[in-house]
């Protein structure tokens, strides 16, 4: 028998509460707003120029949101509320398919009040299923999953390998921060973006980038030595 | 920024309350989420009819609600899709019992967020169906991009449409002559100007003064070539041609022709466009039964045109005839 709390001990894994979660949302939430101007560059040089306004209006309708769930400790919970607020407020494309990220999270850890490293892994592995079901894109198309797909299976390898969550929190943050570089040279396949074809190329996806934000709030969050609980 | 704005953040909300109070007798608004609803919805046993898409396209949707048009629009942000959550608002208040229609123009978030809304409607035993116009023949590679968007014949299929559920054809019906008026209808748009979203403050691309953007899509996404300005007459063959040889339109055709203008151009230019277009079909044997020609699917204040020809049949024609009362379009027979 192996002692479970001994064991995480070992690892150095905590389990993220309620309001790690909730720091997490709100961590993405400032590096929208502090990134607004960079995503809406990146999307009016491929897209249609409006990816910052609408993920800084999403995110700051959830903030209002989650602000006013007060005592409420189910994570899926909270993550659903997130996704249901992407869903209707931020309109585009970012609107459902952040919306399904969060939703397909909140399902995947329905009814959780603690989060061990494992859960993150499943609910992230729900969130990319979740977002490649929606947009319908492959890897190499230029979108949000190239940076999500990469992050996943970095978090994945790492806790596989009996790294801290706190490293695999980082590998991940660092996998998709590649992802997100490596679709510069990319022609897109996906999206407004794809109607410049080979223009496309020499531009980072605005929604990689996003998605390279959500993971890096989550390495920073929860990775950072002082803040750990 | 020079724009007749108050606020950025407050543009679309001031509009649709403008809306709302210019033409009370034709619709009613509804606020967070906004959807604009004719205003004796939902007509029992007629087919509800849903549009809807960003903002900055105006007339397109909302200007369309109205007698034999749509019965409801769903405006987004300033070119961006709307949400599932207005498009099941306004497909529960239309429902009048032969179930809805969504006319959804092919751009990725339209579509999502159509198809999710349809999902909910599902949930709530009301009968969808989803017709995706994608007229744009400036894209081309369709294997290897979201596909064509959907552009022109959008205003044209909600107009034929809209005649036919007023006539009391069942969903299914409207639904397939949705899809034979986008099979019929191909588009091609350009741009001399680029436009600036009020939230954003700045143009969405840049053009020199002596540029053009040709294959340009209606929100300002920058199109497939960009080249040196040119005489209309050239501009209206660089726009046709493509149209004409992708259906193709033949000798002998019946068509409607739709000269559209993106917003800053002056109407005068636009009866310059047709003028040539007139000429370039006329000696192609195409013949123009019906045309429309103005603003009416535009991008804000972008300077530029688009062409849509639809080929058309008697069925078509008398659904195009057929009386319309909305804000952006009206005739009686």
């Amino acid at each position: 028998m192996v002692d479970v709390a001994e064991t995480e001990k070992a690892s150095g894994r905590m389990s993220l509460g309620h309001d790690d979660v909730l720091r997490w949302i709100r961590a993405f939430a400032a590096e929208v707003e502090a990134n607004k101007e960079q995503l809406t560059q990146l999307d009016s040089a491929i897209g249609d120029g409006d990816h910052g306004i609408n993920m800084q209006r999403g995110m700051s309708a959830v903030l209002g949101k989650v602000d006013a769930t007060g005592e409420e400790s189910d994570i899926g919970a909270l993550l659903k509320t997130v996704g249901m607020t992407l869903v209707s407020t931020v309109g585009g494309a970012g609107g459902p398919l952040y919306g399904t990220l969060f939703m397909q999270m909140g399902m995947a850890v329905s009814g959780k009040e603690e989060l061990s490293s494992d859960d993150w892994a499943a609910a992230l592995e729900a969130a990319v299923t979740g977002v490649q079901a929606r947009g319908k894109a492959e890897p190499g198309d230029k979108t949000m999953i190239d940076a999500l797909i990469p992050g996943r299976d970095a978090l994945k390898a790492a806790l596989a390998e009996g790294a801290t969550f706190e490293d695999a929190l980082r590998q991940s943050a660092d996998a998709a921060d590649q992802g997100m570089r490596d679709t510069v040279p990319l022609v897109a396949r996906k999206g407004r973006a794809s109607y410049l074809g080979e223009r496309s190329a020499g531009h980072q996806d605005p929604g990689a980038t996003s998605s390279h934000l959500l993971l890096e709030a989550a390495a920073e969050t929860w990775g950072r030595p002082g803040q750990a609980r | 920024m020079k724009k007749l704005i108050n606020k950025p953040d407050d543009v679309v909300t001031e509009a649709l309350q403008g809306l709302a109070a210019a033409h009370a007798d034709l619709v009613r608004v509804q606020f967070n989420p906004n959807v604009i609803v004719r205003a004796d919805a939902p007509v029992q046993g007629k087919v509800g009819l849903v549009s809807g898409g960003g903002s900055g396209h105006e007339p397109m949707h909302g200007g369309f609600v109205g007698l034999g048009m749509l019965d409801a629009a769903c405006p987004g942000e300033v070119f961006t899709s709307p949400t599932p959550d207005q498009m099941l608002d306004a497909t529960k208040a239309v429902n009048g019992g032969a179930g809805v229609l969504h006319i959804v123009k092919n751009y990725t978030g339209d579509v999502m967020n159509f198809e999710m809304a349809a999902d909910l409607a599902g949930g709530e035993n009301i009968e969808v169906e989803a017709v995706v116009i994608d007229d744009d023949v400036a894209v081309q590679d369709s294997l290897y991009t979201a596909g064509r968007r959907g552009v022109g014949t959008t205003v044209l299929a909600e107009k034929i449409c809209g005649a036919a559920a007023e006539e009391g054809r069942s969903l299914a019906e409207v639904a397939e002559l949705c899809r034979k008026v986008n099979a019929n209808g191909r588009s091609m748009g350009m741009a001399l100007t680029s436009c600036i979203v009020p939230a954003a403050g700045k143009p969405t691309f840049e053009l020199g003064d002596d540029e053009m953007e040709i294959g340009i899509g209606i929100h300002g996404e920058p199109g497939r070539e960009r080249v040196k300005l040119a005489p209309a007459g050239e501009i209206v063959e660089r726009l046709t041609a493509p149209i004409v040889e992708d259906l193709p339109f033949e000798q002998g055709d019946q068509v409607l022709a739709f000269v559209n203008g993106m917003g800053g151009t002056p109407l005068i230019e636009l009866y310059v466009v047709y003028n040539d277009l007139n000429r370039f079909l006329g000696e192609r044997g195409i013949t123009i039964a019906r045309n429309l020609i103005g603003p009416y699917i535009t991008s804000l204040e972008m300077a530029g045109c688009s062409i849509t020809l639809l080929k058309l049949d008697e069925e078509l024609t008398r659904l195009w005839d057929a009386p319309v009362k909305t804000a952006g379009l009206r005739w009686a027979t």
